[in-house]
């Protein structure tokens, strides 16, 4: 059986799924329910001087019938008092002495003002410590969360006052909303940090209400933005985490849209040694967790991965810039008749959105293929002189299996652009 | 007065047991469903309608809640969409031909969301189309059922002043007094017709053209006519006993289930209905449904040669009728002048041989009697040679049917014609097809006029 603990930074980790800081986090009471439904570790809703919120504060996006596969908030860090959270934490670490409770953090830029909040989370018996940088809305207006985490050297600095008195490791989280943040990455690292945790949430205004005008989500018909999640962010999150394993030494804490097994693992080969989920214990519950590890598990056990060390990070070296692809790699779509149910999705696809290489089907070309009911299915023709191996037909077809992209041997070494160019400038 | 009638049911039973059989969709169950679509290029749903309506798009309409324009899209295609998406066969049609069965999953319900669509425009009175204007030019159309709704429909929009010459006291035809009312009520039908009135055509009910106003009278006032007639009676059984108090033909015996309150129709305590049909169908449905406590539908071939779709069978299996296969009528027997019992016999299939292609034949010996208080005779209905034969020039196949060109016009060039008169008897969408294929018939032949 797969070992699915983790050691983090010197912390032994139970499993590498964390709820990260957010309102799954926001009580003593929810995280031991998190605990005792098994996830890991808990990353507190974030803690600093008490907040006011605003009445509603997340909205989110449908995707035919599917709910929310995108949320949002302009919720801000705990609104209830440092000392209730200090006591919560301290009641649950004394329970659940084997699983990680982290004290997210955010105070004012102040040194001493930092040095204070950190004395006390360790005080309470928190095991590491988060600082959140990385919050878009609300805090930033006070000159928290993004607004630290958007300048390099205010993230140095701050991550360094926090290692002058910390005792447990400290993680420096990191906003998505920078032009590169391989560079907060690095400051942070600069800064002493013991790990990043990355992404928070993404800039976002969720939609209008047409008929009052009245963005989401609606507080007394205005709006704010606010911080985008769930599962239409993990590509985003994928990429960042992918470009700062490529740069920082420290480990990484991946996070965003991670809803089950498959995109924990997806993150951990790009790199992270543990996650966090927030979206998803909002949107499902606590017991989401039970077939992260059952599922994650099994993988392992397939693969002969005994511990997530044996995997983790083999995705990153094959994250490559694009001019180091090989030019000479050439795919090509193919239909499988007997799947084809004839909606032409491909043949519209590729005419209008691409490279015009499937022949549609009419009536006149049938070839004789039926329904049950005896009416005839069109199924379309690559053409496979023209295809480009772009892939656009086989994501649009509506039937698993039915378009897959088949390698033809071109009988050429690969060459990449780079390789193309050099060569060029050489001769 | 039939032999016994069958005790009266609460009032209650008969609203529910002629309640829609297929209720509107929830905006949810709507937004559900139309989802599903995948929204296929040269979709097969669109091919497989005969007035071809673009379902893909308006299905996309109804995701982002543009009801207007998805109903737009339905009409402009099929003016008569309204009763077409309660009672096309769309398992043999649109849905039939819905990618979803090679995926092995339900076929998107177009019909269903057909009707949601046009239902919201019809009920908030939301005007999508207007007459064209005026191009001084006159059509006169006989009959008033879908084809020449439909013709008139598309005649008004391109500037036409349409006027509609029917015998009967509603409008419709078939729509409104002939499709059983569980499907589509009178008053949808209606509905229907006053959108149709509104684009200006005007209808001239209780006007039997041949008796209140003559062929040669249309010709000289109208500058092409449509002929939508649709087909007659029934056609007879030819058996002893067929004028027997109880006899009747299956449109006799479904307009008062379309019209009357339902409580008031005396329906015999058993019932036989002759044929199996879809037609037949509706009848022994509705006579169930009216609190008939045996109904039988007799037909003399086997259960797979039955001409009734396969989900209406389901209907009357549903209801509990009694299906008496291989099984012919040869004479109504009485009692005081009323229908007491059929005598029936078994048939069966002689297979080809030599220069027969083989045929039915009863087996002797095997003749039984059912006792019914009602025949309803369902063997389809003749066509009306008589009435069309007064149109000079005019030229009907062997079946009394009319024959027409691709503009759908007759021998007689100022004469057009669609509908069952011409198909023999097909689906409400059919007729739909030719009467707006006539429509653009009569305008290319008059040169396409416009203001």
């Amino acid at each position: 059986m797969a070992d699915l603990s983790v050691n983090f930074c010197g912390l032994r980790s139970p499993n590498p799924f964390w709820l990260a800081s957010g309102p799954p986090t926001n009580t003593g009471g929810q995280v031991m329910r998190a605990f005792d439904a098994g996830w890991g570790g808990a990353v507190w809703k974030t803690i600093g001087e008490p907040i006011q919120n605003t009445s509603s504060r997340y909205a989110s996006i449908d995707l035919n019938g599917v709910r929310m596969i995108g949320l949002n908030n302009i919720e801000l860090i705990s609104d209830r008092p440092i000392a209730v959270n200090l006591r919560e934490i301290a009641e649950v670490k004394k329970r659940y002495p084997k699983h990680l409770v982290i004290a997210s953090l955010m105070v004012e830029s102040k040194r001493e003002t930092w040095h204070d909040i950190v004395r006390r989370a360790e005080d309470a018996g928190s095991d590491a410590l988060e600082l959140n940088f990385g919050c878009p809305h609300g805090m930033s207006e006070r000159g928290m969360g993004a607004a630290v985490g958007q300048v390099p050297e205010y993230t140095e600095m701050i991550t360094s006052w926090a290692k002058e008195v910390a005792k447990t490791p400290v993680i420096s989280k990191l906003t998505p909303n920078v032009t590169d943040i391989t560079h907060i990455a690095l400051a942070a690292e600069r800064g002493g940090a013991d790990a990043v945790s990355l992404i928070n949430t993404i800039n976002s205004l969720m939609g209008v209400d047409l008929e009052t005008f009245a963005p989401r989500p609606n507080v007394a018909g205005k709006s704010s933005h606010g911080g985008y999640c769930g599962p239409a962010v993990k590509p985003i999150a994928l990429h960042l985490v992918s470009s700062v394993a490529k740069k920082v030494k420290i480990p990484i804490v991946g996070i965003g849209g991670i809803g089950n097994w498959i995109d924990v693992a997806e993150h951990i080969a790009l790199g992270a040694t543990s996650v966090q989920v927030c979206t998803a214990a909002m949107h499902y519950g606590f017991r989401i967790v039970e077939d992260m590890a059952d599922g994650l598990g099994a993988y392992m056990d397939d693969h002969g991965y005994r511990t997530i060390e044996d995997f983790r990070g083999r995705a990153v070296p094959n994250v490559l810039d694009w001019g180091d692809l090989d030019l000479n790699y050439k795919i090509i779509a193919k239909i499988d008749t007997d799947l084809c149910i004839g909606c032409q999705l491909c043949y519209v696809a590729c005419e209008d959105g691409a490279h015009q290489c499937i022949e549609c089907a009419h009536a006149q070309n049938g070839n004789g293929k039926h329904n049950p009911n005896g009416m005839e299915v069109h199924v379309p023709k690559i053409i496979e002189d023209e295809c480009v191996g772009c892939n656009l037909c086989a994501l649009v077809c509506p039937v698993h299996g039915c378009i897959t992209m088949a390698e033809i041997d071109t009988g050429l070494p690969p060459m990449s652009w780079k390789q193309k160019t050099s060569a060029s400038r050489a001769s | 007065m039939l032999r016994e009638t069958a005790p009266k049911l609460p009032p209650e039973q008969y609203e529910k047991n002629f309640a829609e059989i297929s209720p509107r969709m929830t905006p949810r169950q709507a937004a559900v469903e139309a989802a599903r679509c995948l929204f296929c290029f040269d979709a097969p749903c669109t091919v497989a309608c005969p007035t071809h309506i673009d379902v893909p798009s308006f299905i996309k309409k109804i995701t982002t809640d543009n009801l207007r324009g998805s109903a737009r899209v339905i009409l402009e295609a099929n003016i008569m969409g309204h009763s077409c998406g309660r009672v096309c066969p769309t398992e043999v049609l649109c849905e039939g031909a819905c990618v979803m069965h090679e995926k092995e999953e339900k076929p998107i319900e177009i019909g269903r969301l057909q009707r949601y669509a046009v239902d919201h425009v019809l009920e908030n009175n939301i005007e999508l189309f207007h007459a064209g204007a005026p191009n001084g030019k006159r059509v006169a159309l006989v009959g008033s059922g879908p084809a020449s709704l439909a013709c008139a429909a598309e005649l008004a929009k391109l500037g036409y002043r349409a006027t509609i010459f029917d015998s009967n006291e509603l409008p419709g035809g078939l729509d409104t007094l002939g499709i059983a009312a569980y499907k589509l009520r009178a008053k949808d039908s209606l509905r229907e017709v006053e959108m149709v009135r509104g684009l200006g055509v005007e209808f001239r009910q209780k006007t039997t053209v041949g008796r209140d106003i003559t062929f040669g009278q249309l010709e000289k006032q109208f500058d092409a006519i449509f002929i939508g007639v649709g087909l007659g009676e029934t056609w007879d059984l030819n058996l002893p006993g067929e004028d027997l108090t109880g006899v009747v033909g299956a449109m006799e015996f479904i307009e008062p289930t379309k019209v009357l309150s339902l409580p008031d129709i005396s329906i015999g305590r058993r019932v036989a209905c002759i044929g199996a049909g879809n037609t037949a169908i509706d009848v022994v449905t509705a006579a169930k449904r009216l609190g008939a406590e045996i109904v039988h539908l007799i037909y003399r071939r086997g259960e797979q040669d039955m001409p009734a779709f396969r989900y209406e069978y389901d209907l009357a299996k549903l209801d509990g009728v009694v299906f008496h296969w291989h099984t012919q009528p040869v004479r109504i027997l009485g009692d005081a002048g009323r229908v007491a019992a059929v005598e029936c016999v078994r048939t069966q299939f002689e297979p080809a041989s030599g220069a027969s292609r083989g045929k039915l034949i009863n087996i002797p010996g095997t003749e039984f009697t059912l006792d019914v208080d009602m025949v309803v005779r369902a063997i389809g209905q003749k066509p009306v040679t008589e009435f069309l034969r007064a149109v000079p020039g005019i030229a009907l196949r062997e079946n009394g049917t009319v024959i027409v060109n691709e503009r759908r016009q007759t021998g007689n060039a100022k004469f057009f014609a669609g509908g069952d008169c011409v198909n023999g008897g097909k689906e409400v969408v059919d007729a739909v097809a030719e009467g707006m294929a006539a429509a653009h018939g009569i305008d290319a032949w008059l040169g396409a006029p416009r203001q």
